[in-house]
């Protein structure tokens, strides 16, 4: 099947919307009726064919208006994407491997060209042809990091390994989940992920940076993570709370099937060839309630996930206000049956 | 364990009576992985009854992915890898080699580095040199080694100002003391070679108060053999001989227990086994495990270390 690009915008009248077949892959983030941490991490690429786990960097309906969406978002704040000074190894790394993938997965939409250094690289839907000399930053528009990334659905976030720990030094971050790449580049590990509540205490991420160390290049992961947010809205970042915190008062027990929505990352880990360094790129996947509830499966369990879900969470996740309403319009999606195992709806 | 690629020895070229370098390509000259400057492959001998696997520093430009290259120093007196290496490897013979992984890479915030090589610990440096030259940072090797027998570096290396090579036999020393002083704030140093060397220059870098997040080490470790010794496993209740040439990690494999590994040269971490019940001394020949959790004797890394004493029961 051709892609078909959505037009749709992520601001102001939130016309996004997921036709029917967008709903049905998405990487719904719940394989059982309640929810903890984990270090849920699973080899990437690999799933059924048509769903986000089967490339490695997944291209949906989306991608046109998403990148249009970054494009303000940059130009708003230009610091949303910055990397340091040592890390444009790093970027060149994250290039190739994009540019390379892309164009093997998707060949109707993406070409890349390489003749030693020279390379031509032919983006179709966003009408992008660059030829330029590989390594050599002169030869694009931007740095490398920046010029694959306002191409690639998804943040990024670029870490360099020294000192036994991981270290947040280059990043593309406009779609994020309330946190700022302002704020955290050049924090470790342990430091950026200080605000995240009992995952310490549970050791997740003394486990969750042995495995990232440990990773090796050709061997790349990925996980799910997850939180709520209000309109269908890429930038809910800490910069711009003010825009978007708002809203979260704006849900009705009307129009939460609509507003609500379900925000879902898809993680993956990358070890990058030349600089050693990992890419960690999130990507989001948007549904509203609506959405979600059209898969039986589905509706059922996020009703048990988020009526059950620790307190401490709800609130971290930032839906704590509107979890009585939300949980009420889920109720009527479950009639009690049990729900299979895993995370595809039922056929 | 490293995801791994059978592959080809294209060339076998002594270096010097002691050192040999090998080449490794594709038997369909398929490209290889690309890697960063410092990196290591693991090598896996079929040696007889045995499979070794051995950890090299690759030595060829980590932007060509046309073959890989290591250089190996035959010790006479080691479990018996660099033997096979250097007597049974020849052109066409194929190998089990893992993917690159690098346990020491260049540190890109620096503004110089300094490398200081002693004997074969000059081999992670001939792919930083390339990395270097690529990324147009400054720098300086000092390559100290005993005779030119064991200076395989020298067929290798660049003619450039910037390399300083010493030889002891011909009464050149490395002056630590003076390479360490007058560099630049934002300086890094790495060293890699034997044991002595190493914490030479650590030590005296310290005295010079170098920051500690500026100094990276190597060391050019492989398991030592030693006296033969018996492990037991507490899930199982097996009991596994560990043979003089052997090391604990080999005989765990040998006797097909799973166990996850990596660098082989205890710096990775990957094999760190609990220590269920120890009676007597473990030899921790490895850079992974602090001061403390050494003395403790509740951990071990079987890929470099041993046991003298009564019984060594591990959590396997």
């Amino acid at each position: 099947m051709t892609l078909q690009f959505n037009d749709e915008t992520f601001r102001g009248d939130y016309s996004y919307f997921n036709t029917e077949h967008a709903i049905k892959r998405l990487p719904f983030p719940f394989d059982r009726d309640e929810y903890m941490y984990s270090v849920n991490i699973e080899a990437h690429p690999g799933g059924p064919k048509g769903s986000p786990f089967e490339f490695r960097f997944d291209v949906d309906e989306h991608y046109v208006s998403e990148m249009k969406d970054r494009a303000i978002t940059l130009d708003d704040d230009p610091l949303r994407c910055q990397s340091l000074p040592h890390m444009e190894l790093a970027g060149w790394d994250l290039l190739e491997i994009i540019m390379v993938s892309k164009a093997e997965d998707y060949p109707d939409l993406f070409t890349l060209h390489r003749d030693g250094n020279r390379w031509h690289w032919i983006n179709r839907p966003l009408g992008i042809e660059q030829r330029f000399t590989f390594l050599d930053p002169t030869t694009l528009p931007c740095g490398p990091m920046e010029y694959i990334t306002r191409q690639t659905q998804g943040d990024f976030a670029l870490l360099h390994e020294r000192d036994g720990n991981l270290w947040m030094d280059a990043g593309m971050v406009t779609s994020q989940a309330d946190w700022s790449l302002d704020f955290d580049i050049g924090m470790n590990f342990f430091e950026w992920h200080a605000p995240v509540p009992k995952a310490k205490q549970m050791g997740v991420f003394d486990k969750a940076l042995k495995f990232l160390l440990a990773m090796q290049q050709g061997q790349s992961y990925r996980r799910l993570n997850w939180t709520m947010t209000v309109n269908p809205r890429l930038d809910t970042s800490p910069e711009n709370y003010h825009k978007w915190g708002p809203e979260k008062r704006t849900i009705t027990p009307e129009n939460v099937g609509r507003k609500q929505h379900l925000r879902i990352e898809l993680q993956s880990f990358w070890r990058l060839p030349r600089s050693n360094a990992i890419a960690f790129p999130i990507r989001c996947y948007l549904a509203c309630l609506e959405d979600i509830c059209t898969q039986p499966k589905w509706g059922r369990r996020l009703h048990r996930v988020l009526r059950d879900i620790d307190p401490t969470l709800a609130e971290y996740k930032g839906f704590a206000v509107n979890q009585d309403m939300i949980v009420n319009y889920l109720s009527q999606f479950d009639d009690g049956a049990p729900t299979s195992p895993g995370i595809f709806p039922d056929a | 364990m490293s995801k791994q690629m059978m592959l080809e020895v294209t060339e076998v070229e002594p270096l010097t009576p002691l050192v040999t370098r090998f080449r490794f390509e594709h038997p369909e000259k398929a490209p290889l992985p690309i890697f960063s400057g410092g990196a290591h492959v693991v090598v896996e001998m079929p040696d007889g009854e045995m499979l070794r696997r051995n950890a090299y520093s690759l030595i060829s430009d980590p932007n060509d992915a046309s073959g890989y290259e290591i250089a190996v120093r035959r010790e006479e007196t080691g479990r018996g890898g660099s033997r096979y290496m250097h007597s049974e490897v020849t052109p066409g013979t194929r190998m089990r080699i893992s993917v690159p992984t690098n346990l020491f890479a260049l540190d890109p915030r620096a503004r110089k580095h300094v490398l200081i090589a002693g004997g074969i610990g000059i081999t992670p440096f001939l792919s930083h040199l390339r990395q270097l030259d690529l990324l147009q940072q400054p720098f300086e090797l000092h390559y100290a080694a005993r005779s030119r027998d064991e200076a395989a570096g020298l067929k290798l290396l660049p003619k450039s100002a910037r390399i300083h090579v010493q030889i002891s036999d011909e009464g050149n020393r490395m002056d630590l003391g003076e390479i360490l002083t007058g560099q630049p704030i934002g300086t890094h140093v790495y060293v890699c070679g034997p044991e002595g060397l190493i914490s030479a220059v650590l030590d005296a870098a310290a005295r010079h108060g170098w920051p500690k997040g500026a100094l990276h080490s190597e060391a050019f470790a492989s398991p030592p053999p030693g006296k033969s010794f018996t492990v037991t496993l507490a899930k199982s209740g097996r009991t596994i001989e560990v043979s003089a040439s052997q090391s604990l990690l080999e005989a765990l494999e040998a006797a097909k227990v799973e166990i996850d590994w990596s660098c082989r040269g205890g710096a990775c971490g990957r094999c760190e086994t609990k220590v269920a019940a120890c009676d007597g001394q473990i030899e921790h020949n490895d850079h992974w495990l602090s001061r403390d959790e050494r003395a403790e004797q509740k951990k071990i890394m079987p890929c470099m270390s041993r046991f003298t004493g009564a019984a060594l029961v591990l959590d396997l």
